[in-house]
């Protein structure tokens, strides 16, 4: 751990009144107005908001095995750059983490990285097939304590195997996060099945391919007992069923990606594959929906669902080209302007979707706590005034895949705190 | 007139009669003992064909060459493509030997799309069949076609019939017939009506009989048989039965209707032999217009706006 300590100077945590921030040994010190900086570095934050370090439940660093799109080292620093202190690394990798092997190389690698911790997702079924339970008691046990278990990407479809792993994660309180799309209503989707689809010619992926495995999932999980995670929610009805299960007591969390906050499904009359993403974009009202539900808190977090892609698997046409959007660096402007900037959250509500709330998910015991004397010092200094431009040459990440190239966003992140020490700052690594 | 014909939709009302309009000046050299025009004489026309189709393909390749127009057929069998080459690297390919419009047919909805508007190429593009998407030559020779046997498309009942969910040809003529002002209706099963449709700008029915009466063409479109293992419908006995155009349906048209057909046909399942060799049927036409109007549809994207003929005499 660090001895260097940090002033942060003038920054509004949560929005509240402008106050200074001691950071040292990797915790908060002090907080109060005044105080004086001593032999500690100062952190000019007038203007600035603080928040607790953004955490992502839902990222593809694709480490082992499609180095070409990420790597953990360059994803973490895509994270860090965009405020994040943690991320959960899904397990859709060649080989899948779907042992304790895998979770534990990525794990280590993150550690070596150092921009931000990382939490390896362990795979539901071996090889995300679908059909045998991996081992999820020794991901759980390795040193990588994964508490999320996804086959992401994926849906586990079969009934009584997703009963069975619901059930058996409660014995080391672990999560099923559930990529919800029913795979026979989906065959070679393309795109969200509606209007656009039906002039464009391609293949439709309907909203109910995923509502009614969400409808399934949180009566299963009512059943049992257990905890259910709905990964990239995107559909109003969707957001209805959640809703209920909540009012029923059963114990779900969902997420909602950005772009699924600010995108529909008019972009795809473009053809432009940056805009093909699974699940896909949705109409308008679905982007009214999800944005209500993260507000009102049936939906519980952001989760970026970074997505990175080598150049050649987007430059194509658009049947050919990959699904995913990278997110890390933009996802915070994103929520700002879809949420802050429309009054449907304040930056109180901005902390709680992007890090309490999935840190509780996520089980981390060090992340997404209170900005109070006494806590671990991991930080998020955001410019609501910033003016951010979105250059994807300058991405941190190896991959371009953008649909926000070329926008501009009020907020950014400015700098991130991981431990008491500065990871990205003013857009760059520290 | 923009510089690609990617979609019906992007050809105004003024756009698509002027098209029409040079196709059937155009169509007056096939009554001619010297059946070429030196319009285009040094520009290259590629045809590119991700997909078999040799009916389009030569319908595109006669219009190039009748206006002298040196023309390179790049089919994707047997090339390159087949070995992986990306669309990307082919349409660099194409503009580096300096291709001044290329056709494409591609089996992906959107193709052309990319091509247009991904800076790989400076020539035109046009979309000469892509996926389920769009065929936008085929609607407007289907539109010629009816202009020659009805007089003016506005205000004419047209019906399609078929697979319009897996149909470029049913989403053209959709587009096209309503920027012309003529009232389309669609039949289908509802299996193979794409859901959205109900924001289309036509009609649709379930029932063949109840719009046959105020048809004044009916265009049938082709079913793959292998539809129904996708559960599209139970069998093609019951697809005839019910979608398909025979001698009793055909008595149902009012005399003056066509039949029309953009073939290949799949003769005794969407329509039988007897309906498809009968007088009112225009299905042999509809090829030879379709040289007409792709030759319009050269002419006029690769810079030619004064009269097609203009300078060639009545009587040279």
């Amino acid at each position: 751990m660090s001895n260097e300590s940090i002033l942060i100077k003038g920054a509004r945590i949560l929005d509240e009144e402008s106050t200074d921030v001691l950071v040292a040994d990797g915790r908060i010190r002090d907080i109060g107005s005044g105080l004086s900086a001593g032999d500690a570095e100062v952190l000019d934050a007038y203007g600035l908001v603080l928040l607790p370090g953004l955490v992502d439940l839902h990222t593809h660093l694709r480490e082992p095995g499609r180095e070409d799109a990420e790597t953990v080292e360059s994803g973490t620093a895509a994270a860090a750059i965009g405020g994040y202190t943690a991320v959960h690394a899904m397990a859709n990798t060649d080989p899948v983490a779907d042992t304790a092997g895998v979770v534990e190389q990525v794990w280590h690698l993150g550690r070596r990285a150092g921009h931000c911790d990382v939490h390896p997702v362990g795979a539901v079924t071996v090889g995300l097939d679908g059909r045998q339970l991996a081992e999820l008691g020794a991901m759980a046990d390795s040193v990588a304590r994964v508490r999320v278990f996804s086959d992401d990407g994926r849906c586990v479809s079969d009934a009584v195997l997703m009963r069975r792993a619901l059930e058996y994660v409660k014995a080391f309180d672990g999560v099923v996060a559930q990529h919800a799309q029913e795979p026979r209503l989906t065959e070679a989707s393309q795109m969200n099945e509606g209007e656009v689809s039906s002039m464009l010619g391609l293949r439709g992926w309907p909203a109910v391919a995923e509502e009614a495995v969400i409808a399934r999932d949180v009566l299963l999980a009512g059943h049992v007992g257990s905890r259910v995670h709905i990964c990239h929610v995107s559909t109003a009805g969707s957001v209805e069923i959640i809703r209920w299960a909540k009012g029923k007591g059963i114990d779900v969390t969902a997420e909602v990606t950005p772009h699924h906050l600010l995108l529909t499904d008019e972009l795809v009359r473009t053809y432009d594959p940056r805009y093909k993403v699974n699940p896909p974009l949705r109409t308008a009202d679905d982007v009214t929906a999800v944005r209500r539900g993260l507000a009102d808190g049936t939906i519980d977090a952001v989760a970026t669902d970074h997505a990175p892609h080598p150049v050649e698997d987007k430059d194509c046409e658009w049947a050919s080209a990959a699904m995913g959007m990278v997110g890390l660096e933009t996802a915070l402007p994103v929520v700002a302007q879809a949420m802050v900037e429309t009054g449907l959250l304040d930056w109180v509500g901005v902390a709680d979707r992007m890090s309490v709330r999935p840190a509780a998910i996520g089980r981390l015991q060090t992340q997404g706590r209170p900005i109070e004397r006494g806590e671990p010092a991991n930080l998020c200094l955001v410019d609501p005034a910033a003016d951010h431009f979105v250059d994807p040459s300058r991405f941190a990440s190896r991959s371009r895949n953008s649909p926000f190239a070329g926008e501009t966003f009020a907020a950014r992140s400015v700098a991130t705190m991981l431990r008491g020490q500065l990871t990205a700052r003013d857009g760059k690594l520290v | 007139m923009n510089r690609h014909l990617l979609s019906a939709g992007d050809l105004s009302k003024s756009d698509a009669l002027l098209i029409l309009d040079t196709a059937a000046e155009l169509g007056q050299l096939a009554d001619r003992p010297v059946k070429k025009l030196p319009t285009l004489r040094g520009r290259t026309v590629v045809n590119l064909f991700f997909e078999d189709s040799t009916r389009t393909r030569i319908s595109f390749e006669a219009a190039a060459k009748r206006l002298s127009a040196d023309v390179i057929n790049f089919s994707a069998k047997g090339s390159s493509v087949s070995k992986g080459e990306s669309l990307k690297d082919t349409a660099l390919t194409l503009e580096a030997m300096g291709a001044d419009a290329v056709v494409i047919r591609h089996p992906a909805s959107g193709a052309p799309h990319t091509l247009a508007n991904s800076g790989w190429i400076g020539g035109s593009v046009v979309n000469a069949g892509d996926g389920t998407h769009e065929h936008p030559t085929q609607a407007l020779l289907d539109a010629f076609t009816m202009r020659r046997h009805l007089g003016d498309v506005d205000g004419r009942e047209v019906v399609v019939v078929g697979d319009v969910l897996h149909s470029r040809v049913a989403r053209s003529n959709v587009l096209l017939l309503a920027t012309l002002g003529a009232h389309v209706t669609l039949v289908a099963p509802p299996t193979l009506l794409p859901v959205g449709i109900d924001t289309w700008p036509c009609d649709y029915s379930y029932d063949f009989d109840s719009v046959l009466g105020k048809a004044d063409a009916v265009m049938m479109l082709r079913v793959q048989r292998e539809r129904m293992d996708a559960a599209f419908f139970p069998s093609a006995r019951e697809y005839s039965r019910r979608y398909g155009l025979d001698n009793d349906r055909m008595a149902l048209l009012p005399e003056h209707a066509i039949v029309m057909h953009p073939g290949p046909m799949n003769r005794g399942l969407e329509i039988t032999a007897e309906v498809a060799d009968a007088g009112r049927s225009v299905i042999v036409e509809q090829v030879t217009n379709g040289v007409s109007v792709r030759m319009a549809v050269l002419y006029l994207l690769l810079g030619g706006s004064e009269s097609a003929l203009g300078g060639v005499g009545e009587d040279a």
